[in-house]
């Protein structure tokens, strides 16, 4: 059996350590080791998305990503995004729009939308579809999911515009999820 | 689906990473961005018996200007090269050709240098490389050698880098102003490969082609360079026939893998409609 290496990174704000094979997959890691089972396995060969996670502020499709190569990284899992028991506005408003039906893209949906609105917090309907095109969806025709992220990204607007009197709860992780 | 064993190793600098190859010989295979090489890989295609892993090393990663060329580090990435305002305002021709290859996840990871390293006709660097006349910095323990894009693709998963070397750094002479490119991409899905695309360059004097640059991709064992098209347009006026008849000549060169995309008749016509698409985008983009 090949050297098993060592490997620690941060998942949704918390250390965690791992000895894994060189040829264990992310995806495996988050799914069978630290029993983070919302990144999906869909079609195993980086077309569907539905295994995405947030990687040093990328998203990335577990299935083909090596756990060693996540040596010191921060990962965000779709369990990391509900913060003290509320959801994130994406997840509520995927609920809200009916951005799912069977629901096992979601995860990955959600995930990606997450880095979509970090880098663009005001996209255009052409860019959400061309920013969520890497994850596939076969119930909905994508339709609600793009309303869903238009939803999201009006909602934390206003988060920002007037932020609530009491005091967040601070994530563990170096990036404030909001 | 889960790869082969293999030994990872995270080298921190090039000559460590040369070193490695050196003393794992044959059985050691590069990882660039790893959205080639891994799925391959976990299909059992490739089972190479050490990994070197290209991701630790910093001086293999961005994009600055100098003298006129723009020097792409060889694992830059190509979500990287689509939001870097130089590479938009440099060389625009390979932000849009980066916004066609794979899709949002795949371009956070896949790199320039991987796409071209991997010899895959189907990549997009590699015909956008040749019609921008770049070229690959290839550096081994003996030193470093610079390979023009047009004869470093030899075959299907076959290119010039020999044991022992790494792609480092990508070289693109930065464009004269008023030249016009584009990149014309005919695929079925989000996420495919081509069933054929042409990169253009071009510069024109007024009605006059005064030079041209046409490359393919997946038409052929490797991208190629159209050169009886370009010489065909170099000094004519670009009209309708000019443009159809550098598409027809561009089409006898094409020599596709008949696959899912479709046979090798449609694959070649549709290169030649590629071929006028990206010649009238690219004319439309440059001075007169």
């Amino acid at each position: 059996m090949a050297t098993k290496q060592a490997v620690s990174f941060k998942l949704n704000g918390k250390a965690v350590d791992v000895l894994v094979e060189p040829r264990e997959l992310l995806i495996h890691t988050l799914r069978e080791r630290l029993a983070h089972t919302g990144p999906h396995i869909g079609c195993e060969t980086s077309h569907c998305g539905a295994c995405t996670v947030d990687l040093d502020r990328m998203s990335v499709k577990s299935c083909t990503v090596l756990t060693v190569q996540c040596q010191g990284a921060e990962i965000t899992t779709v369990e990391g995004l509900e913060q003290a028991g509320e959801l994130h506005a994406l997840q509520q408003a995927f609920h809200e729009q009916h951005g799912l039906q069977c629901g096992y893209c979601t995860p990955g949906m959600i995930t990606r939308a997450y880095r979509l609105l970090q880098e663009n917090p005001d996209p255009t309907e052409e860019e959400i579809r061309f920013g969520m095109s890497g994850n596939l969806c076969r119930c909905t025709g994508y339709q609600n999911i793009v309303k869903a992220v238009q939803a999201a990204a009006k909602k934390l607007a206003e988060m920002r515009a007037a932020p609530k009197k009491a005091a967040a709860p601070q994530p563990a992780a170096a990036e404030t999820i909001a | 689906m889960i790869p082969r064993e293999f030994e990872y190793h995270a080298p921190k600098s090039v000559p460590e990473a040369i070193g490695l190859l050196h003393q794992l010989g044959e059985d050691a295979k590069l990882l660039a961005g790893g959205h080639s090489l891994l799925p391959m890989m976990k299909l059992r295609f490739a089972g190479p018996a050490h990994l070197v892993d290209l991701g630790r090393i910093p001086e293999l990663k961005g994009v600055r200007e100098e003298a006129g060329t723009l020097r792409v580090g060889a694992m830059t990435t190509e979500h990287e090269l689509i939001e870097s305002a130089l590479v938009q305002s440099r060389v625009p021709l390979l932000v849009e050709g980066a916004r066609l290859i794979a899709d949002p996840q795949v371009r956070y990871k896949g790199t320039v240098g991987g796409d071209i390293a991997h010899g895959d006709p189907g990549n997009d660097h590699p015909a956008l490389m040749i019609a921008l006349g770049a070229s690959f910095v290839l550096r081994s323990a003996a030193g470093e050698r610079v390979v023009p894009a047009e004869s470093f693709f030899l075959g299907t998963y076959e290119t010039e880098l020999r044991p022992g070397e790494v792609l480092t750094e990508i070289r693109i002479p930065i464009p004269a102003a008023g030249t016009g490119a584009a990149y014309a991409k005919l695929k079925r899905k989000v996420g495919d490969f081509a069933t054929a695309a042409a990169a253009v360059t071009i510069r024109m004097d007024g009605d006059i082609v005064s030079d041209v640059a046409i490359a393919l991709t997946n038409v052929g064992p490797t991208a190629l360079k159209a050169r009886v098209a370009e010489e065909s347009l170099r000094g004519r006026t670009l009209d309708d026939a000019a443009i159809a008849r550098a598409a027809e000549l561009g089409m006898q060169i094409c020599d596709p893998a008949e696959d899912q995309r479709g046979d090798a008749e449609y694959k070649t016509a549709m290169a030649g409609e590629m071929i006028q698409r990206a010649l009238r985008t690219a004319a439309s983009r440059a001075a007169h």
